[in-house]
């Protein structure tokens, strides 16, 4: 059942009540990797979806092995990543008795999956898997959690593999949008005089980044990204703006202020994006695509609401504005385009290279080795900001990062996964050394199966997002972000039998970085950077998302 | 923008955990519910919860988008927006004290209700109808003492049009 849904690799951890189904599993073409903790499962299954644009799948025990998974679940859930994590349960006559290693998952999980199921007879198991796969991969993606008590795991049953698309009542998204909205967009995309187009995560599921490029091209609209949206257009185009919200650049913010039409497509206008939803765009009219209504006029007044898959939006878009002279688009862009300009030159990212590494040198150094065609994940915090920052992405699918949850610990596991789905691609995780401590046990999952993963720890001893906030706003008072104690990571990797490399001067940096990424197997890269690097510019929470604070 | 009172009326597959899905979604969301009634609706396998809220206009919108959203859910009916009979029943056990037997049976006779059990010191009153005639009857009754009161919060239909078309 499971390989007719395409699945072709698992990753998961076995315990009590998964023994029968492992050895079953034995007999099949599924590849299993065993993870080393279940929270490791799903961000690998998380980072696998990403870059195979399939469904990642999990299977977990009972109990603690179903808990485990609920981090890396809710982080799916914010993301919109396409999932089905399937866990063990005891027996049914055992459930509700709080048997050993029984846990209500599914209640649990109701708030944090799209949707799930406890399946108590063992003839709903195929229609409730072949459900599961359709809901999670279907509308915005999520993950679908499938409780599977022990007996009904074990029981028998005649097997005819159900046909045909799955039919649901309940459950029937809006795939293609309403033509009506759509010819109101072009006119008002027309009629613009500093259009802005923001674009997120649901152009990168979606697969739509070629038609959004096209689009933004063909009327000379600037297009900035969301953290989840890096890499939905070209980031060395002309017309990209970088990222925005809290620590996006000076540019993309400010258009913010100063667009007068804000196409948002495949966003959720997070808080993390607008800053003060008051004043945010507040001089716009907004234009809002979203495969899920809830997400339009959920943070941000919307003058026209478009429901439908991004993809087919922007699909009969182009379309529609195949049959319209362009011919003076150029020149009527001009004013805006220069304002841009202006605001690009008078604040660009910068940091200033001395004696001690710098985190964003690391990066762009990184981006430069790698020619900005590695796959990038990321853990959450400094480095993050700095990944997404200083790494440019000019294509989709290769940025993963934990967005919505912002869950520690997400980027070694992550790039596990990618790594499976992209054999031969390069894999690198860009951490900070709090968030790798977090996960790291996963090196074994790595060495165990091969996977060639690259991490590059920007170490500054601090947990160093909330150590800038301190610095900030709260007087220096450095409270329990001091990480010094902390393993040596060249050690430590190869105590694994990975490899570990360290640079501690900025003329090593280049050195390392080739070395390890040439290096076969899993390698640790620990770079020890200035440890009171602040990263900019940044929008204090609350404020308006005009007001940055620069370097 | 000022809140509203809302009637919803929402169809539901009938699954186990349903109904934790759609009070998870209220308590999770911090919406809030004045009352809730559910039964089986005409169609088998079909639930109908119907449900109070006051919320403003950008709420509603979100409760509403919210509820859709929720994979058991059939559909959703704001019938505020709308003509509909919106109905309650409340079961209200009364202090009946020799002096006040007649009095109250005077006031259940006007509000056309009756009394469906008698002890020597109380009457337990059934009433049906809005929510305004059941208050008036609460307000009433005060006086003799209220011991227990169960209502089972507002059940609404949508009205049919009434030409037939």
């Amino acid at each position: 059942m499971l390989e007719s849904e395409g699945v072709d690799s698992i990753f998961g951890y076995p315990g009590g009540v998964l023994i029968g189904l492992y050895d079953e599993l034995e007999k099949s073409d599924i590849r299993h990797y065993l993870v080393r903790h279940e929270q490791g499962a799903v961000h690998a299954a998380d980072g696998y979806a990403r870059v195979s644009g399939k469904v990642g799948v999990c299977l977990v025990t009972s109990g603690p092995g179903a808990t485990n998974t609920v981090t890396g679940i809710a982080s799916a859930y914010c993301d919109s990543i396409p999932m089905v994590v399937l866990t063990g349960q005891v027996p049914t006559g055992l459930i509700g008795n709080d048997a050993f290693q029984e846990v209500d998952i599914v209640g649990i999980t109701r708030p944090c999956t799209k949707h799930n199921y406890l399946v108590k007879d063992v003839n709903e198991l195929a229609d409730t898997i072949r459900e599961a796969f359709h809901i999670a991969r279907s509308g915005r993606p999520g993950p679908v959690l499938i409780d599977l008590p022990k007996d009904v795991l074990a029981a028998v049953t005649n097997f005819k593999e159900p046909k045909g698309p799955v039919a649901m009542r309940s459950y029937n998204p809006t795939v293609k949008p309403n033509i009506k909205q759509l010819t109101k967009v072009i006119k008002e995309l027309l009629k613009a005089k500093r259009p802005l187009i923001v674009a997120g995560g649901g152009i990168i599921s979606s697969h739509s980044s070629q038609a959004l490029t096209d689009f933004a091209r063909k009327l000379q609209i600037p297009v900035t990204t969301t953290l989840m949206g890096l890499g939905a257009f070209p980031g060395s185009d002309p017309l990209s703006l970088g990222m925005l919200g809290m620590h996006g650049t000076y540019r993309a913010n400010m258009s913010t202020g100063d667009c007068d039409v804000m196409l948002g497509v495949g966003v959720r206008f997070d808080d993390r994006v607008t800053g003060k939803t008051d004043t945010f765009a507040s001089q716009a009219r907004i234009i809002h695509v979203d495969i899920d209504p809830t997400s339009i006029r959920k943070n941000v007044p919307v003058a026209i609401p478009v429901v439908g898959d991004c993809k087919a939006t922007l699909d009969m878009l182009n379309e529609l504005l195949a049959e319209e002279n362009l011919g003076d688009i150029p020149e009527k862009r001009e004013p805006w385009l220069g304002r841009i300009a202006q605001w690009k030159a008078a604040q660009r990212l910068a940091y200033d290279q001395k004696d001690v590494i710098k985190p964003q040198y690391v990066v762009e150094r990184l981006c430069a080795i790698t020619e900005g065609k590695a796959i990038i994940s990321t853990e959450v915090g400094q480095n993050q900001m700095w990944a997404a920052q200083y790494y440019n992405f000019d294509r989709p699918d290769h940025f993963i990062t934990s967005g919505g949850l912002g869950v520690m610990g997400f980027g070694l596991p992550a790039a596990i996964g990618a790594q499976v789905a992209a054999p031969n691609e390069l894999v690198v995780d860009i951490a900070g050394d709090g968030s790798i401590q977090m996960n790291i046990q996963e090196l074994g999952t790595a060495m165990q199966h091969k996977l060639p993963v690259k991490v590059v720890i920007l170490n500054n001893g601090y947990l160093g997002m909330v150590r800038q906030w301190q610095e900030l706003f709260f007087g220096k008072r450095y409270c329990a972000t001091n990480m010094e104690t902390q393993p040596d990571f060249v050690k430590l990797a190869e105590a694994y039998g990975a490899t570990g490399l360290r640079a501690t001067k900025p003329e090593e940096v280049d050195a390392v970085l080739r070395k390890g990424l040439a290096a076969e197997g899993p390698v640790i890269m620990d770079f020890v950077v200035e440890r009171e690097e602040c990263v900019y510019p940044m929008v204090p929470a609350g404020a308006a998302i005009t007001e940055m604070l620069l370097v | 923008m000022s809140d509203e009172q809302h009637v919803l009326s929402i169809l539901v597959e009938d699954r186990p955990g349903v109904l934790s899905r759609i009070a998870g979604l209220f308590s999770g969301r911090g919406f809030n519910i004045e009352s809730l009634c559910v039964a089986n609706a005409a169609q088998e396998g079909i639930s109908r919860i119907t449900l109070v809220t006051w919320a403003d206009s950008v709420i509603i919108e979100q409760i509403i988008k919210q509820l859709h959203k929720l994979i058991n859910v059939v559909k959703v009916n704001d019938l505020t927006e709308a003509p509909a009979v919106f109905r309650e029943m409340a079961l209200i056990k009364v202090s009946a004290k020799p002096e006040f037997r007649a009095e109250i049976l005077r006031i259940v006779d006007i509000f056309r209700c009756k009394v469906v059990d008698v002890s020597a010191e109380h009457y337990t009153v059934e009433v049906t109808g809005d929510q305004g005639k059941i208050a008036a009857l609460l307000d009433l009754l005060k006086p003799m003492g209220i011991k227990e009161v169960a209502r089972t919060g507002i059940t609404a239909l949508s009205r049919e049009n009434k030409n037939g078309h």
